[in-house]
């Protein structure tokens, strides 16, 4: 017998020649790139997004002031002028440098309090999801605990005590945001693990954990990547919270937050010093969930 | 009624050209070409074909319900004589549900769920006729009587998910009936049901179609269906129509090559494993954008003429030539004529029958048993978060080297149940499983020897969840050869991956592909060389193709017998299908609610003395062969719940065969009608003895199975 | 149904409990601290050797825990109105008494003085937020739901997106710059006394419009999401291909399944609003119960964060059974099994 089913080459395989040959992997890097081209909102959205990578990156170059460095000239018309293009706040500081700088910090804190946030999420949601019974009981009840919690008030508690600073800043996101995630790795990893291929790996004897890491975890990224996305955003606005009550960085240091709650006093009299901050964090959260949105859309045609 | 009494004595529907297309990002994709039907009162018209087709969207085109990308692109829809698509939204709302309805695949998908069944049904009557609330709930009392629901009361104040699967769709069928329409349309009304209520549903279709005369269009893949509802068929093949005609013209004397094809490919009692064998349709159904000039079937025929067959005409494809001396059969073939059929032996996989060699695997009383905890709010509701499920009960039989025994029954029959013990997934609540002389029936698969997991492989049944879709398909293959230690340096792994894909049959340069890249077929391929890669002694196969279209059926069936030929395999064929089980078995275990219910060689399973579940069962199974007459028998009611099974025999609540008391209190022994040959019923041998055969070949006519 | 009842609250006490500790914990872990905060940066440490004895700052946490619990239950006496520790504390209520918070160190008064004017504040603030979010969310989410790709979807997919995306200190910051700065229709600060120029009324009307702006693109976003999946659900077909009016499909068919799951998510937001309002209510000056407790917090003043968190994890549990109680009775599934 001719082998029956082959003989016509899959007909998608025709279509994309790119997809096999060696390097695929970076290839892939390069077709998921590629493939925000599709979305019209994720373009906007990682735009927004890349354009305060790059201010947060080039912040020492890009900003003509030390972020901290008062001009005290400038303290009788602080509005924006050819000297200080946004013009300064109420102490004479120049506000390009400070949001330049204020990128910086929120783009190094965002990042590592989602990650981290991320790395015990994903390992409380994949071993309740996969083990089940009194473990999955467990994490499932301390989750609750957490999650019973108004937000706000949890972070009020957590860094009210732990004191202000980035790294509680980082602690208390994490502590605040894990439940959540775990709760969405556990839903995707119930779902995965009654799938024919878990099944087969476990009929050739495989481990847990390979199970759970090879088998279970690269087919949840997808969700998970939006959710990382969507939780970027909301961990900036977070830490602009969390600056605007008072319980940020510690001054002098530039907070979006805290530029805000420093200057609403003067909002009457100089609006900008407060509007110019806003607009900043906002357009950076926009660009977040924007780019969250187009993803999702996305994975959700494949 | 409503507008149904107007004198109108033309044919109810009209389908002239008709040609729908959907818009996607990638272009327009033609769905259905070309689409001509003329359907009478009272008449009932197949259309078959294998999934993608384009018989489904025929009938949403019918019913000019095609979402936001569909379009109907040219032709006409003439509904008694009116073009549709010069009627008023209002006319079509009016048309639809009242003259025109429809019965749906997934009646518990179809149906309402946060509505009672009551209130559904009603509104037929309410939206279309206008009547009085205690009209529409005498009208939708009395249909449900009609469909032959036992208590109407009930079902009324239900909701969905507290009914029946069989009874949701009896549901469906009753709220398509409500306003009399004059036409009726069924898209595959019972492939989401067992075997034995989808007997139940066909005959009801039967019985009130000739009792509405209602016209009707039903759609189906499974050509026994057709077979016993229509009095015409439309095979349809890459959305358009290749041979229509009556279904005796079609069945008995088909004309297009791919009618043909699909007769060859589906197991009928004439077919057997070594001497006739299936014959699958090579190459695959083209993509609808894709498809060939000329003949659409061309690259896959066997009597393809180059220079002929593909060249495009004014239409796009070839048009449709009347038989001669058959009105109405057509068929679109340019060589329809000149080909002998007479002469035409598809190469089929034929082999010498196997001798089967020693015990492989000897299961003994084995009983699998659950323990449910329910946490859900439902159960805490009611206190009641533990409950056991006898899934699996005193289960025993063997199975040796070089033998494909079948387990068939089902859905809740606990055949997959038993699969998991096998692979050690789950372990035996009791009993043995002796597997190459050592007892697995508590041996976990984490807790057996890399030999033991080795020497056991499966073969799972849904082709898209089969394989990982996050890595390569030789990767995939690789981790198997290395974790059971077949090879390990990353050259000679390598190897064995192409060694496995030739084995299979796929083209070496799969391996690079990922899974989404491959048809279902071949995802099942890549299965089959997973479970075969440390070759094992013994291939649990689960329902491996009852996912797949009926061609692709036959060349995955061919394959498996031909890699067990090749390595004496030994293979646990679990499946629901009898034709197919009948086709390659050697050994046949029947199971129903968990127990065993009869066991022999496949030919003292499927004739007398029967059990008489077995005997239902064949009975239920649609056979499309003209020349075949069955005996009837419907079981009545539902299958019981496995949570819940009768006392006594666990067939005793639907038994048509009922022998008194002792059929609910005890449960039967196992009684040998030959040797090897155990029916477990209380009804003494002497009188299962005397049982007529189910099925009866009446008509010498040749083999439909070439 | 009672024994479900019964069961979640059971689980309700536990997670209080819990919760509540978790609290006492964190707040009072280094009994030191406990004392200099009552007592303020000036007191003596004569004067805290003499508190931290009085309060027995050196029994173990769940000891400290279980005499807290004593107190609000009104079996034990608060130490902290001891005259001998000239803190000047009185509670007309008495000493014993079911609901004792103990006193507030920040407002120098019985917590329960203080909390429920507050609370009641935030209730005025969160209703009235709480009764546009709703309708509003509902009817954008179930038009840009029906039909999934329109133009209307796109636009207010897109203009749900933005609103969620402006923290509320941001949206005040540009209502304020607008309705404060350039026209003047509008009071900056909402300190609910009402003053000639501004009335009561005109005070509610920024704060209540940045927590209806922040908010109802997320519920309005839930509610899209279940309107679509629950249009691409054969029964909607069903009801079509009965022949029903689009209206009566969308009205019967449709909004109710598609109303099952943002319904916990709908009920959270009256969690969210008592509690997560703190930040419109610091930039509106609004004498709220966030506001409270964001100041308590910063002060030390533990006494009124621990009540203040109870009261709020009281309301989350509760919103939580009916949100759960709700659910049942939307979907027959649950209720009928």
């Amino acid at each position: 017998m001719v082998d029956q089913a082959t003989t016509k080459s899959s007909p998608d395989a025709a279509a994309s020649p790119g997809r096999l040959g060696r390097g695929a992997g970076l290839w892939r890097v390069l077709r998921a790139i590629g493939l925000l081209r599709e979305s019209p909102v994720a373009i906007v959205g990682s735009g927004l997004v890349l354009f305060w990578v790059v201010v947060a990156i080039l912040a020492p170059w890009l900003s003509p002031y030390g972020p901290n460095a008062i001009d005290f000239t400038a303290l009788a018309d602080p509005t924006p002028s050819a000297v200080h293009w946004l013009g300064t706040d109420h102490l004479g500081r120049d506000m390009v440098s400070r949001l330049a700088w204020g990128a910086r910090t929120v783009l190094t804190v965002a990042p590592i309090a989602v990650l981290t946030a991320y790395l015990i999420g994903c390992t409380m949601g994949m071993v309740a999801g996969y083990l089940g019974g009194w473990v999955d009981d467990l994490i499932s009840f301390i989750s609750d605990i957490i999650l019973s919690f108004p937000v706000l008030i949890l972070y009020i508690i957590l860094i009210s005590t732990l004191g202000p600073s980035a790294l509680n800043i980082i602690v208390a996101v994490t502590f605040v945001s894990a439940p959540g995630i775990g709760r969405i790795a556990r839903a995707l990893v119930f779902d995965l693990r009654t799938r024919e291929y878990v099944d087969a790996a476990k009929t050739r004897g495989e481990r847990p954990l390979y199970i759970m890491l090879v088998e279970i975890l690269p087919n949840a990224r997808g969700p998970l990547i939006v959710d990382a996305c969507l939780r970027m955003g909301y961990t900036t606005i977070t830490i602009g919270v969390l600056g605007f009550l008072g319980l940020g960085l510690p001054p002098p240091d530039p907070d979006w937050g805290g530029m805000v709650k420093d200057t609403t006093a003067m909002m009457v009299v100089w609006p900008h010093m407060s509007l110019f901050p806003c607009i900043a964090i906002s357009s950076l959260v926009i660009g977040f969930n924007l780019l969250a949105d187009g993803l999702r859309e996305i994975s959700m045609r494949d | 009624m409503t507008s149904n009494g107007t004198d109108y004595d033309g044919p109810v529907l009209d389908c002239r050209d008709l040609s729908i297309s959907y818009f996607t990002r990638a272009g327009e994709i033609p769905a259905v070409v070309d689409f001509n039907l003329t359907l009478h009162q009272g008449e009932s018209v197949g259309l078959v074909g294998e999934s993608g087709c384009g018989k489904s969207t025929v009938a949403l085109g019918i019913m000019r319900y095609l979402g936001g990308n569909g379009g109907i692109v040219g032709g006409q829809v003439l509904y008694k004589g009116r073009d549709m698509a010069e009627m008023s939204k209002e006319e079509i709302c009016q048309l639809r549900g009242n003259e025109i309805a429809m019965v749906y695949q997934e009646p518990m998908a179809s149906l309402n769920p946060s509505m009672t069944l009551g209130k559904q049904l009603m509104e037929v009557p309410l939206c279309h006729e206008q009547v009085s609330k205690k009209e529409a709930y005498d009208r939708a009392h009395k249909i449900l009587g009609d469909v032959k629901i036992p208590d109407p009361e009930r079902v009324m104040t239900a909701y969905p998910h507290q009914v029946s699967g069989g009874q949701q769709q009896r549901v469906v069928i009753a709220m398509a009936l409500l306003s009399n329409p004059s036409l009726l349309l069924l898209d595959e009304p019972t492939t989401a049901l067992d075997v034995t209520i989808e007997a139940g549903i066909i005959e009801l279709i039967a019985e009130l179609s000739g009792k509405f005369n209602t016209s009707m269009i039903y759609i189906s893949h499974n050509l026994g269906l057709i077979l016993a509802t229509c009095d015409r068929v439309n095979v349809m093949y890459s959305g358009v129509v290749v041979e229509q005609g009556t279904v005796g013209e079609v069945f008995d004397h088909m004309r297009h090559p791919y009618t043909k094809g699909l007769f060859n490919a589906i197991p009928l009692p004439g077919a057997d494993k070594t001497e006739h064998p299936l014959v699958p349709i090579r190459g695959q159904l083209p993509l609808p954008q894709e498809r060939p000039p000329g003949c659409y079937f061309g690259p896959r025929c066997d009597f393809f003429q180059e220079g002929r067959c593909d060249q495009t005409t004014t239409h796009g494809t070839i048009e449709m030539f009347s038989v001669e001396g058959e009105a109405g059969h057509e068929v679109r073939c340019l060589r329809w004529d000149d080909i002998d059929w007479e002469a035409y032996v598809p190469e089929g996989l034929t082999g010498e029958p196997l001798e089967r060699g020693k015990e492989v695997l000897a299961v003994k009383n084995m009983r699998k048993h659950y323990e449910l905890h329910d946490n859900s709010i439902a159960a805490m509701i009611k206190g009641k978060r533990v409950r056991y499920v006898k899934a699996n009960e005193s289960i025993s039989f063997k199975a040796h080297e070089c033998e494909t025994v079948a387990i068939v029954g089902e859905s809740g029959c606990g055949k997959s149940t038993f699969a998991k013990v096998l692979m050690g997934l789950e372990t035996a609540t009791g009993g043995e499983v002796i597997f190459n002389g050592q007892d697995i029936a508590n041996l976990p698969v984490q807790k057996r020897s890399p030999e033991q997991v080795r020497s056991m492989q499966m073969v799972f049944q849904n082709p898209f969840d089969t394989l990982n879709p996050s890595h390569s398909v030789g990767a995939q293959l690789a981790r198997v050869i290395r974790k059971f230690g077949v090879e390990s340096d990353t050259h000679k792994v390598e190897q064995r991956v192409m060694e496995l894909l030739d084995l299979v049959k796929l083209p070496r340069d799969f391996a690079r592909r990922r899974p989404r890249q491959l048809s279902g077929g071949q995802k099942q391929r890549v299965g089959i060389a997973r479970a075969f890669a440390g070759n094992p002694a013994m291939v649990v196969a689960d329902e491996p193709v009852s996912a797949l279209d009926v061609s692709v059926q036959a060349a995955i069936t061919g394959l498996l017998m031909d890699i067990q030929r090749t390595y004496r395999t030994t293979l646990l064929f679990i499946s629901h299908d009898l034709s197919l089980v009948r086709y390659l078995a050697d050994r046949v275990v029947v199971m129903y609610l968990g127990s065993i219910m009869e066991q022999g060689t496949t030919d003292e399973v499927f004739a007398p003395p029967y059990h008489p579940y077995t005997e239902a069962l064949l009975s239920a199974v649609p056979i499309a062969d003209t020349s075949i007459e069955k005996k009837r028998i419907v079981l009545k009611g539902d299958l019981p719940s496995v949570m819940n099974p009768p006392k006594g025999c666990p067939f005793n609540t639907r038994c048509p065969r009922h022998h008194g008391t002792i059929c609910e209190t005890e449960r039967p022994p196992d009684v040998e009608a030959s040797p090897g040959h155990l029916i477990a019923c209380h009804i003494p041998m002497e009188e299962l003895q005397k049982m007529e055969p189910v099925i009866v070949q009446v008509k010498k006519d040749q083999p439909a199975a070439g | 149904m009672p024994m479900f009842i019964v069961k979640r609250l059971g689980q309700m006490v536990l997670t209080m409990v819990i919760a509540s500790f978790l609290v006492f914990a964190v707040m009072e872990f280094s009994p030191g601290n406990v004392a200099s905060k009552t007592l303020g940066p000036y007191a003596s440490d004569e004067s805290k050797e003499i508190l931290f004895k009085k309060l027995k700052l050196d029994d173990p946490l769940i000891v400290r825990y279980g005499r807290w619990i004593g107190v609000l239950f009104g079996v034990i006496e608060d130490p902290l109105a001891d005259p001998a520790l000239n803190l000047g504390f009185h509670d007309p209520r008495g000493h014993h008494y079911f609901g004792n918070f103990g006193y507030s160190t920040l407002y120098k008064a019985p917590v329960n003085d203080i909390l429920w004017d507050r609370l009641g504040n935030t209730g005025i603030l969160a209703g009235i937020a709480f009764i546009i979010i709703v309708p509003l969310s509902m009817v954008f989410g179930v038009l840009s739901g029906m039909r999934e790709g329109s133009a209307m979807d796109r636009g207010l997919s897109l203009t749900g997106i933005t609103l969620t995306s402006i923290p509320e200190f941001a949206s005040a910051v540009f209502l304020m710059a607008v309705f404060v700065v350039v026209l003047a229709w509008l009071p900056g600060t909402s300190p609910l006394e009402a003053t000639p120029e501004w009335p009561l009324a005109s005070q509610l009307v920024l704060p209540v419009t940045v927590l209806v702006l922040y908010d109802f693109g997320y519920v309005a976003r839930m509610v899209r999401a279940s309107m679509v999946e629950v249009m691409t659900k054969d029964y909607i077909r069903t009801a079509v291909l009965k022949g029903l009016p689009y209206r009566t499909v969308i009205l019967r068919h449709a909004l109710r399944n598609a109303m099952i799951t943002p319904f916990t998510v709908i009920l959270l937001q009256i969690n969210w609003l008592i509690t997560g309002v703190v930040v419109t209510e610091v930039i509106f000056a609004y004498p709220g119960f966030g506001r409270m407790l964001l100041e308590a917090a910063l002060f030390g003043d533990i006494t009124t964060v621990e009540a203040a968190t109870l009261v709020a994890l009281f309301v989350a549990v509760i919103t939580r059974l009916i949100g759960d109680i709700g659910y049942m009775y939307l979907n027959p599934r649950i209720r009928l099994t």
